[in-house]
């Protein structure tokens, strides 16, 4: 294995991109998980993001219609799940569960027509600054915009659970729902809003893999992605800075297994595979062994029906 | 001036009839969702649901692999429903499933060029092991650290496969296989004893049957089976009770697991007869449809199996009439679970329609 400089930025450069779908669905599970809602649907709305972001791009043509869509179809999708769980007040596991089988099976009955169809250039920006800069360009330049936007996306929600007003009330629901709702909050409308807003974000990361990464459409492509990002959310315990650090790291994995196949190392490939699987196991068993780590981030009340008498 | 008033009441108790009753609201609403789904698609909705429910058991054979596909969901329903009974969380049956078939298909290779009349019964017994050894790690994390069953058991699905792929690529794959990711044929003595000739069911219809018979024993006729439903309803009650609350976890964890990993056994030594990526299609995660749709009773469980394995028969005869993709099956099982959740809703309120004078409200 060649060890250049150039090579180590181009490695990094594609990890990060590896890394995109699971920060974006991450992201978004973890406020809706904030809010005290446990969504297993992860995967299930991102295959529908993917399917609805490629078909989108084809029939319009227009790339940004199929990334707005994808979103709105991601919400749409995360509407049943909200519906179910905050208004029929059913169990979040099951719906969520159900929510991801009926969304890979819908997805590859919409897809049926768009198999094997081409897809299409995504812009990248600053692709010139990619070429000219040895190390850094590789990392720093030469992505969509939808990268960018990811890996400021932990920030952002960092500063919006911590610093405003709003993130505080997710935040409050989540932790303790009928303390909330007797300060005067509507604790379903909240919630009803992160599982939209979550919904949103695992849509986009399915956009992300079949209009960016991998540019086509394959029936059930997101290949478990959305379990890992839901992994992700319990493995930086509930911290979005260490969603983004997590998704790297898982990222990096599947980066580096491709290589390791590549240059014929010893270590079984599946073990690799399975590594992030074990580390999300380990570090659960850490965080949950210590009541004050646990009590610090996590929703005290997550995956918990919430009911007002009227 | 007429009006229609809805009032919603919480109900204090649930009645039993519409328990039972709920989930074949819940199988009605999705056939109807089916309909509109094809239509949508630009099928006949009336000729594509024939495909789908009435074309794949309009014989003998297609009954066959009814029961085929119906007998591991109801293997596995049966086991979850011991932890879904006491709260626990275990939705990694498709794990333990997976692990299962790896230790009873791994007994299985050891006797590849022998026969005799032991080995089934020891594949079946290793496998059953294997499950239950897979389904410990979430129940003593849980009992022991405190940590989520949920994505424990979930994480152990990938790992478990992962273990498989590892295994029947390298060091079990067959050695006069031409590199194929699959290991050698088990020997006669290692599969599963035909039922009828020209038919694929086999002899473990009768292990998902004798489970069922037992587990309605043990649920309703013993004090364990007290226990897991008293620590379902109230775990407060169940300590107060002084039951052993962590040994009861390992306990259906492990009823679980040995139940997914005969279910696992029964593929491999089954339909498969050997070990392969795919040794199955999801059961383990459509095994918790079906546990719910049965109503987590064992008799609702076998009609619940038989009408799930049905979705996946239809999948494939409108993939092969209609050219739909497969996954279609997934869509109805995703549908049928939505809606008899949502059809919950009816057992925990009663839903008044009221017929009100507007002019009696004025004064």
């Amino acid at each position: 294995m060649s060890l250049d400089i150039s090579f180590i930025g181009v490695l990094i450069g594609s990890i990060m991109a590896s890394s995109v779908p699971l920060i974006l669905a991450a992201s978004g599970e973890l406020i809706t998980e904030r809010s005290g809602v446990l969504n297993l649907g992860v995967e299930g709305m991102m295959i529908i993001g993917a399917i609805s972001g490629f078909a989108l791009m084809v029939i319009t043509d227009n790339l940004f219609i199929a990334i707005i869509g994808s979103m709105l179809s991601g919400v749409i999708i995360s509407l049943i799940f909200g519906f179910l769980t905050q208004s029929l007040l059913t169990n979040h596991v099951a719906t969520g569960l159900a929510l991801t089988i009926f969304g890979i099976g819908l997805s590859a009955m919409l897809g049926k027509n768009f198999v094997g169809i081409p897809g299409k250039d995504f812009p990248i920006l600053f692709s010139s600054l990619r070429e000219s800069i040895p190390f850094f360009g590789p990392i720093l330049f030469g992505h969509s915009i939808v990268l960018y936007f990811a890996f400021a996306l932990p920030f952002l929600t960092n500063y919006f659970l911590k610093k405003t007003k709003l993130g505080l009330v997710v935040r409050a629901v989540g932790d303790s729902p009928v303390s909330a709702s007797n300060q005067g909050i509507n604790v379903i409308l909240v919630r009803y809003c992160c599982i939209l807003y979550g919904g949103g974000m695992c849509g986009l990361a399915g956009a992300y893999l079949s209009l960016i990464y991998t540019p086509q459409w394959i029936e059930n492509m997101t290949a478990g992605r959305g379990w890992i990002a839901l992994a992700l959310v319990v493995f930086a315990t509930w911290s979005p800075i260490k969603v983004l650090i997590g998704a790297i790291i898982f990222g990096g994995i599947s980066i580096l297994q491709l290589h390791m196949q590549a240059v014929g190392f010893r270590i079984p490939v599946q073990f690799l595979i399975a590594l992030p699987y074990l580390m999300t196991i380990i570090v659960l068993v850490v965080i949950s062994r210590d009541s004050r780590k646990i009590k610090l981030n996590t929703p005290t009340s997550l995956g918990r029906i919430f009911y007002k008498e009227k | 001036m007429e009006d229609l008033l809805i009032k919603i009441e919480k109900r204090n108790d649930v009645p039993t009839t519409l328990y039972f009753f709920t989930p074949f609201i819940a199988i009605i609403l999705t056939i109807i969702g089916g309909g509109i789904i094809f239509y949508t698609l630009g099928f006949n909705p009336i000729e594509a649901l024939k495909f789908y429910f009435i074309t794949p058991i309009s014989n003998l054979y297609g009954f066959s692999e009814l029961l085929l596909k119906a007998t591991p969901l109801c293997l596995i329903a049966i086991g979850l429903s011991f932890c879904f009974k006491s709260n626990n969380w275990n939705i990694g049956a498709e794990g333990q499933l997976t692990f299962g078939a790896i230790v009873g298909g791994g007994v299985a290779l050891l006797f590849y060029n022998q026969e005799g009349f032991y080995i089934l019964p020891l594949i079946i017994i290793a496998g059953a092991i294997g499950g239950m050894i897979f389904a410990l790690i979430p129940a003593i994390l849980k009992t022991y650290f405190n940590t989520n069953e949920i994505l424990v058991s979930l994480m152990l699905v990938y790992v478990s496969k992962l273990i498989l792929d590892y295994l029947v690529v390298g060091p079990w794959s067959n050695p006069e296989g031409f590199n194929f990711p699959e290991t050698r044929q088990f020997s006669d003595s290692a599969r599963m004893p035909l039922l009828f000739e020209g038919l694929r069911i086999h002899a473990g219809i009768f292990i998902a049957l004798a489970a069922v018979f037992v587990s309605w024993f043990v649920l309703y006729k013993t004090y364990l089976g007290f226990q897991i439903k008293v620590s379902g309803l109230s775990l407060k009650t169940a300590k107060y009770a002084g039951f052993k609350g962590k040994t009861m976890i390992l306990i259906v964890f492990m009823i679980s697991g040995a139940c997914a990993g005969m279910a696992g056994v029964g593929e491999i030594t089954g339909p498969i007869g050997q070990l392969h990526r795919m040794i199955s299609p999801d059961y383990g995660f459509t095994a918790i449809i079906v546990a719910f749709l049965g109503r987590l009773n064992p008799f609702g469980i076998i009609f619940a199996s038989l009408v799930v394995s049905l979705t996946y028969l239809g999948a494939e005869t409108t993939q092969i009439f209609l050219q739909i993709p497969q996954y279609t099956g997934q869509v109805f099982q995703g549908m049928i679970l939505f809606f008899l959740l949502a059809s919950d809703y009816l057992l925990f309120f009663k839903i008044k329609f009221q017929n009100f004078n507007k002019n009696e409200l004025r004064h």
